[in-house]
């Protein structure tokens, strides 16, 4: 039996206002959806065209749990987004053009090369670049909610995992840590039912990896991460009381993983109706059916952003295919970090 | 100048940093309350609050991972593993997040973690490792073992200060052991300086940590024989003064690389290569290894002697190089 809490469905415009957004912001969401689809369709493209070396991931389906929390985040907080979470790094700002240079290697990558795929990070954006062992990144955002405490200041940091990603000793330590302490942090597990192919019966036997939060002394709280106006209204009430001391909590954001684990993975082992249920509940066209019944999104609206994303993604994908391959002979250079390294705008 | 163990130096050196700044915190299992397995934090936590001594949960993973997220928003955090054999259960944070953070994002991570470490008390397989090499061979951390009081403390002010993850190991055998001068003021020792522990002539002795008490004695009998030995003590592994190493070859022409940790793939591996690389030319003697033996550390004090390096082994080892 589930312990978690079951997020509603957000109904109205009048409660999205309530939870703080506008139709402005709104609609910024769902450009922020489109781009991050768009940024990892094209890279699809790019990647097949032989342009990305190494291998490509994508979070399509997870559009809406990325953007969702993302735009939950207040501008002094910091997370750990993972490899599904292209929403995250397109609403806290980062130029596109950066994001294609790093899929590519390119110098004007946020890793300058060292690094590929989502492996990256702006630092001035509040957020941390992850590395593969995925639940890793966990004990760092609880880390940073440390930091914050310790200093008393009113910031919040949120840390990703997946649902494969649970079943690892990490989660359970920065979790823990967290629970004793009640640091302003917030857990949000992508939970796609795929972990490459294993699927969730494997990686835990609770009903829900939100029904774990209790054990750490903390409210777990599932929501339907293709709904991105609840996994807002989730995250939101979360980070807010995380913010004023409450502690942390679970929010498990419920999506399927719609390709594969890697675009060479065609996710054969996933059931063709499973694929096909949850296609019906594509986050971006669910929400561009409730901002037209809620929101009066106009066809012309909907053409302008449209026509506005793609001049975006051509103008990015151009100006980092001009962005210079790193030197081979910068291969050693920066292991060790100078003392004036520390005075870089990274973090606070 | 007041005469200090090498406990004492370590306790006094991390009271000063977090003194001075206020970035600088404490977090491990038993730091604050108890004050720490050894008494390294006596005290602390009465002097700084308990959010600048903390009391962790038993998980490594989570204390240094935690540290590597504080010190990105600004922090200066001192780890401690209560022995340096349970950093096996922070290998992930430390090898795959921290000391790649900088190369790859540009983030540096200004973290120091302290480790116990080293045997000779019977502590068994898992309380008296040795572990620097395994961590020399991650590019992006630097590896610390003071052997001496005032080394001690300034090269953990220097930890501190650097802005990259540093793992500090601390010789348990010399904690209370070794007493020596420390000055009372602040100061640092850089790292990658190898420190001239006993000058001499004939034959050189590379080593660190407790070793160096180890290869000063059966120096120290050798000279009866009229055989001049000089000990280096590298103070760093990584960086390791490789110049000092050399320069000193060039002078006696015969070395000995002297550790604690296991034989096979430990830092004396690098050493010797390094020596034969570069200084071949000016070897009178094969460069001779002395450690330990490739197994566990064993908790029987029979078995711990035949284990760790003694000065009758050291001291077999240079005559055989004075004989060469």
């Amino acid at each position: 039996m589930a312990v978690a809490r079951e997020a509603e469905p957000v109904g109205s415009l009048k409660e999205v206002r309530e939870a703080g957004l506008d139709r402005e912001d709104l609609l910024g969401v769902y450009r922020n959806m489109l781009l991050t689809r768009g940024i990892e369709e094209r890279g699809h493209i790019l990647y097949k065209q032989g342009k990305i070396p190494g291998s490509f991931y994508t979070g399509r389906g997870n559009e809406g749990a990325s953007v969702g929390v993302a735009t939950a985040l207040g501008p002094e907080d910091v997370g750990t987004p993972l490899h599904r979470d292209m929403g995250v790094h397109v609403t806290r700002g980062v130029e596109p053009w950066r994001i294609f240079a790093q899929y590519m290697g390119r110098s004007d990558g946020p890793t300058r090369g060292r690094d590929g795929n989502v492996h990256m990070a702006d630092a001035r954006l509040g957020l941390i670049a992850m590395v593969s062992h995925l639940p890793a990144m966990l004990p760092v955002a609880v880390g940073c909610a440390l930091a914050f405490r310790i200093r008393e200041e009113k910031r919040v940091a949120v840390g990703w995992f997946g649902e494969g990603a649970s079943a690892r000793g990490d989660a359970h330590e920065a979790m823990t840590f967290a629970g004793t302490r009640r640091l302003p942090v917030v857990f949000v597990c992508d939970n796609n039912q795929w972990a490459y192919s294993t699927p969730t019966h494997l990686e835990y036997a609770s009903e829900t990896v939100a029904d774990r939060a209790q054990a750490y002394g903390f409210e777990g709280v599932v929501v339907d991460g293709t709904d991105v106006l609840a996994v807002y209204r989730e995250a939101r009430r979360a980070i807010e009381k995380a913010r004023e001391g409450g502690g942390p909590t679970l929010v498990e954001c419920m999506t399927l993983r719609m390709e594969g684990h890697a675009v060479h993975d065609d996710a054969s082992y996933v059931p063709k109706e499973l694929f096909e249920e949850w296609a019906k509940r594509d986050p971006i066209e669910r929400f561009r059916t409730w901002l037209r019944e809620n929101a009066d999104l106009t066809d012309d609206e909907e053409g302008e952003i449209a026509s506005e994303i793609k001049k975006i993604l051509n103008d990015a994908i151009k100006r980092a295919d001009e962005s210079p391959l790193p030197e081979a002979k910068t291969v050693t250079d920066g292991v060790f970090a100078s003392p004036e390294d520390l005075d870089t705008p990274h973090h606070k | 100048m007041p005469v200090k163990t090498y406990l004492q130096a370590i306790s006094d050196g991390l009271r000063q940093e977090m003194q001075r700044d206020k970035r600088v915190y404490v977090i491990g299992e038993d730091v604050g309350v108890y004050g720490g397995a050894f008494k390294v934090t006596n005290g602390f936590q009465a002097e700084f609050g308990p959010w600048r001594v903390i009391d962790a949960p038993l998980a490594e993973t989570a204390i240094v991972g935690s540290c590597t997220g504080a010190a990105i928003m600004g922090m200066r955090p001192v780890a401690e593993m209560q022995f340096a054999d349970f950093v096996s259960c922070a290998w992930d944070q430390l090898v795959t997040v921290a000391a790649k953070q900088f190369y790859r994002a540009g983030t540096p991570i200004p973290i120091v973690v302290r480790c116990p470490s080293g045997g000779g008390f019977s502590g068994g397989p898992f309380h008296s490792q040795n572990p620097e090499s395994s961590f020399a061979h991650i590019a992006g951390l630097k590896v610390v073992c003071p052997a001496t009081p005032a080394d001690a403390k300034g090269l953990l002010i220097s930890a501190i200060e650097d802005p990259n993850p540093v793992i500090y190991f601390e010789h348990k055998h010399l904690y209370r052991r070794i007493k020596d001068e420390v000055p009372d003021e602040r100061y640092t020792v850089p790292f990658g300086e190898a420190r001239i522990h006993r000058e001499g002539d004939d034959i050189t002795v590379v080593t660190w940590g407790a070793m160096v008490y180890t290869a000063d004695e059966a120096a120290e009998k050798l000279a009866e024989d009229g055989v001049s030995v000089e000990i280096l003590d590298l103070r760093t592994v990584v960086p390791w003064d490789k110049k000092a190493v050399l320069r000193s070859v060039e002078k006696t022409s015969k070395v000995l690389v002297l550790h604690e940790d296991t034989r096979t793939g430990g830092f004396g591996a690098e050493i010797a290569a390094t020596i034969t690389e570069e200084a071949f030319e000016s070897l009178d003697a094969p460069v001779k290894r002395i450690a330990a033996p490739d197994t566990p550390v064993p908790f029987s004090p029979p078995l711990e002697k035949a284990f760790i390096p003694q000065v009758d082994d050291v001291l077999a080892g240079l005559k055989d190089l004075a004989e060469y």
